[in-house]
């Protein structure tokens, strides 16, 4: 009994795979086959999604009025973000929290769409709050406003944020 | 003997191939940095749809240079590609990346494309195309995948059954930071697999001892004392695989199997007591586990050998309830998958956001049939048929969810119809007749820009009349004409009086003459701010009009597309889920088939096995009852 039970301990651990291996094999083909067109569908569906982004922009943002926030962090930089606030003239524009993944790509080098909307041409209000905490610590939240102007075509505008600093908020707002 | 390191070696591969894009430093186009936001989350699919867009609306571009995406243009090609291939479409991946090899680029990008397509197709199992693409890399190539090219080289070479190649390549590679434990390790399967029984023992012995706190040497570690330990064992070289297989981690994810090749080294020498001991230990554990069943039959074996049959038996008596409960416990698992219950916990979207959802799939009372598959899970093949079946089950909840937006889209454009379509009549109506009144006030102000232009290069100072010195012109030359009529009435001292008039007038117009053209240049300045203000308010009339047109008209034709578009991709998902879902039963009902046969097997032996030792144990105690 030895010989046998240790010949089918070894067959399992060194021919283990192979038996998981023979079910699989029974229906590899067909799961390659399978794996084609599902590849095909998954680019139908990236090509209705661009298309309905398209009818989207042109439905709810025409390009007359249409602004867009976007937030980034300065490279290397050592804090924590918690949250962004955009106001426009005033008013509340959006408001989002970050998860540890968002975080983490935005410090990756991602850029976040924080925010789409329409504006009439003219100049206009920004404001941004930027609340997280520092590396020792401290809890912060920083504000800072923005005279910003918007014309005929779309206005991208790309919020850089970084570490809060005396006579910095650490929130710059460029035109992109 | 050569199968288990191979396939040991490709689940290193998998390890090693994983990349990511890096952080552009300088980074100049935003919504590229938002595909590369979506990236670093894993959302490949939302990466790609916007990166795919943004460079096929940067490739119709009459200028891409001016463009903001010029600069990462090859960057964004290759991420595209990269995309594709986490996003599992090799087919596109490979498209994209043969389009980079095949521009005009730089030799560093054209070598790092090369790579990432040698990558694809060994993913693919296409060795020969793999190999081929790795030899259009020439010249400079770019610092950090130097290694992994090298590496990939290897073990092309040892899919290939070219292991003397594989061997040349992988001892470059024994002092790589990123490679080391790994090309140890593929060394000595390639020394296998080239018949080099002494240098490929030599090599896991070598593998085996790498100093690293990293998690995954430290598995590649275990797995090489493993593997080494395992040929000893085979060749019946026993006492030298017994410390091999101790230096496998207790609790490492080989950790089972050593204790279990442990035990029969120990027994193979007929040191039965020391192979008690790790029997022992593996009979705890996951009962689910094969090591651990065969532990089970094993440690009373073990027992039974040493003339311990009570204890054997009692263990036997353990082993065969446990098999048969989980006979049971695979029954139900058979059912449950028949019943669909299996993939509806595969898509559970709790239980995906861990990344180490298919170990806790394990945890989940009401998955039951998870319990034995955990292996099946990390096979390549079920886990590409899961992962496509994860897919289209995101697919159909994105598609599912764009369907019920239709709705308000049609909504929204026909409010926006209701809204503008009474009002435009009439606001088209009026601005009809300010528009002519501006054309004509338009081409006044044009007329008068002209003479000015002209006055500057031919001065004409009669042009620059009052209204009032224009009629004394015309008067005094009417006069004259008449004068010179035959028979006139006019004296000379008239005449000379009017050319005393006429010689003042243009006295007056030509010494104020320059004076005079200042101030017409300055009201026709004024006029043109006025003008360019009326302009714009002008334009903006006809943006906000035309705005107003598209904001309902020209939507019914690709809303009513996609809406079709939808429908149909739906249909085709729902399809291809039901027949990959399917497979991934079939499957999954093959294995817990195999194992349960496997278990009702080892459930006979058992039951054997229980009633010999009885025999056993009771002619034991006959005996020391006849000597009492």
């Amino acid at each position: 009994m030895s010989r046998l039970i240790r010949t089918l301990v070894l067959a399992l651990l060194v021919c283990g795979p192979i038996s998981v291996g023979t079910a699989q094999d029974l229906s590899g083909d067909n799961m390659r086959s399978l794996d084609g067109q599902v590849q095909e569908i998954k680019s139908d569906v990236l090509n209705i999604a661009s298309e309905l982004s398209n009818l989207e922009e042109r439905l709810l943002y025409p390009s007359g009025t249409q602004i867009a926030v976007f937030v980034s962090i300065v490279e290397n930089e050592q804090f924590r973000l918690d949250a962004v606030k955009i106001e426009i003239n005033g008013e509340l524009a959006t408001h989002h929290i970050y998860s540890f993944n968002e975080l983490e790509a935005l410090q990756k080098g991602g850029v976040q769409r924080i925010y789409t909307g329409n504006i009439p041409s003219g100049d206009h209000q920004l404001g941004v709050t930027m609340i997280g905490k520092l590396k020792n610590g401290t809890d912060f939240n920083t504000s800072d406003n923005f005279l910003i102007a918007k014309g005929v075509k779309p206005k991208a505008l790309g919020v850089t944020l970084s570490r809060p600093q005396s006579g910095n908020t650490g929130i710059q707002v460029g035109d992109w | 003997m050569f199968r288990a390191p191979l396939s040991l070696t490709g689940l290193v591969l998998v390890a090693c191939l994983a990349t990511s894009p890096s952080r552009s430093d300088e980074l100049k186009d935003l919504y590229f940095g938002e595909a590369l936001y979506y990236a670093h989350q894993g959302d490949f699919f939302a990466a790609l749809e916007r990166l795919d867009t943004e460079v096929k609306q940067h490739d119709g571009l009459d200028e891409p240079d001016l463009d903001s995406l010029y600069f990462h243009i090859d960057d964004a090609h290759f991420s595209l590609g990269d995309f594709e291939l986490r996003y599992r479409m090799h087919h596109r991946a490979g498209r994209a990346i043969r389009a980079v090899l095949e521009g005009a680029v730089d030799e560093l990008v054209r070598n790092d494309a090369a790579y990432r397509l040698a990558r694809i197709h060994f993913q693919k199992g296409q060795m020969e195309d793999a190999m081929r693409a790795l030899e259009r890399i020439d010249g400079r190539v770019p610092e950090a995948i130097r290694d992994d090219i090298e590496f990939l080289r290897a073990n092309i070479y040892l899919a290939q059954g070219q292991p003397a190649d594989s061997v040349v390549v992988l001892k470059r590679l024994q002092d790589s930071d990123g490679y080391g434990g790994f090309a140890a390790y593929n060394l000595g399967i390639a020394y296998l697999q080239d018949g080099q029984r002494q240098a490929a023992l030599q090599q896991l012995e070598r593998a085996g001892q790498i100093a690293t706190s990293d998690p995954a040497e430290l598995a590649i570690r275990d797995k090489s004392n493993l593997v080494l330990g395992t040929a000893l064992l085979e060749a019946g070289e026993y006492d030298q695989a017994i410390p091999f297989l101790d230096r496998v981690r207790l609790d490492g994810p080989f950790s089972n199997q050593a204790l279990l090749s442990s035990g029969w080294a120990n027994l193979s020498i007929e040191n039965l007591e020391r192979a008690v001991v790790p029997w022992s230990i593996l009979a705890e554990r996951e009962v689910t586990d094969r090591a651990t069943q065969e532990a089970m039959l094993a440690l009373p074996y073990a027992y039974g050998k040493l003339n311990i049959h009570g204890r054997a038996a009692v263990h036997y008596g353990q082993a065969l309830d446990s098999f048969s409960a989980e006979v049971e416990k695979l029954n139900t698992s058979i059912e449950s998958i028949r019943a669909g219950k299996f993939l509806e916990a595969l898509i559970r979207e709790e239980i995906r956001k861990d990344k180490d959802w298919v170990i806790r799939l394990r945890s989940l009372p009401e998955t039951p049939e998870t319990y034995y598959l955990m292996e099946l899970l990390a096979s390549h093949d079920f886990q590409t048929g899961l992962q496509n079946f994860l897919d289209l089950a995101d697919l159909r909840r994105k598609l599912v969810a764009w369907q019920a937006s239709f709705d308000s889209f049609d909504d929204m454009v026909a409010i926006r119809h209701n809204h503008y379509e009474p009002l435009l009549p009439e606001v088209d109506t009026q601005f009809r007749g300010l528009d002519s009144r501006l054309r004509l006030r338009i081409e006044q102000h044009k007329m008068l820009v002209r003479r000015r232009d002209d006055l500057l290069t031919t001065p004409r100072p009669e042009f620059l009349a009052t209204r009032g010195e224009q009629a004394v012109l015309k008067r005094l030359e009417q006069i004259e004409v008449q004068a010179q009529s035959p028979g006139s009435a006019v004296s000379e001292s008239m005449a000379t009086r009017i050319k005393r008039l006429k010689g003042l007038l243009t006295w007056t117009l030509e010494t104020e003459y320059h004076e005079r053209f200042t101030q017409f240049d300055r009201n026709l300045r004024g006029l043109d701010a006025a003008m360019a203000v009326v302009q714009e308010q002008y334009d903006e009339y006809v943006r906000t009009r035309q705005a107003a047109t598209h904001s309902y008209v020209g939507y019914e034709k690709p809303i009513s597309r996609l809406r079709a578009h939808v429908s149909n991709s739906i249909e085709n998902v729902d399809l291809l889920m039901a027949r990959q879902g399917n497979q991934l039963e079939v499957v999954a009902v093959e294995e817990l088939l195999a194992r349960r046969s496997h278990l009702e097997n080892y459930g006979d032996k058992a039951r054997f096995a229980l009633a010999d030792s009885y025999d056993r144990a009771t002619q034991a105690q006959a005996k020391i009852g006849e000597r009492k």
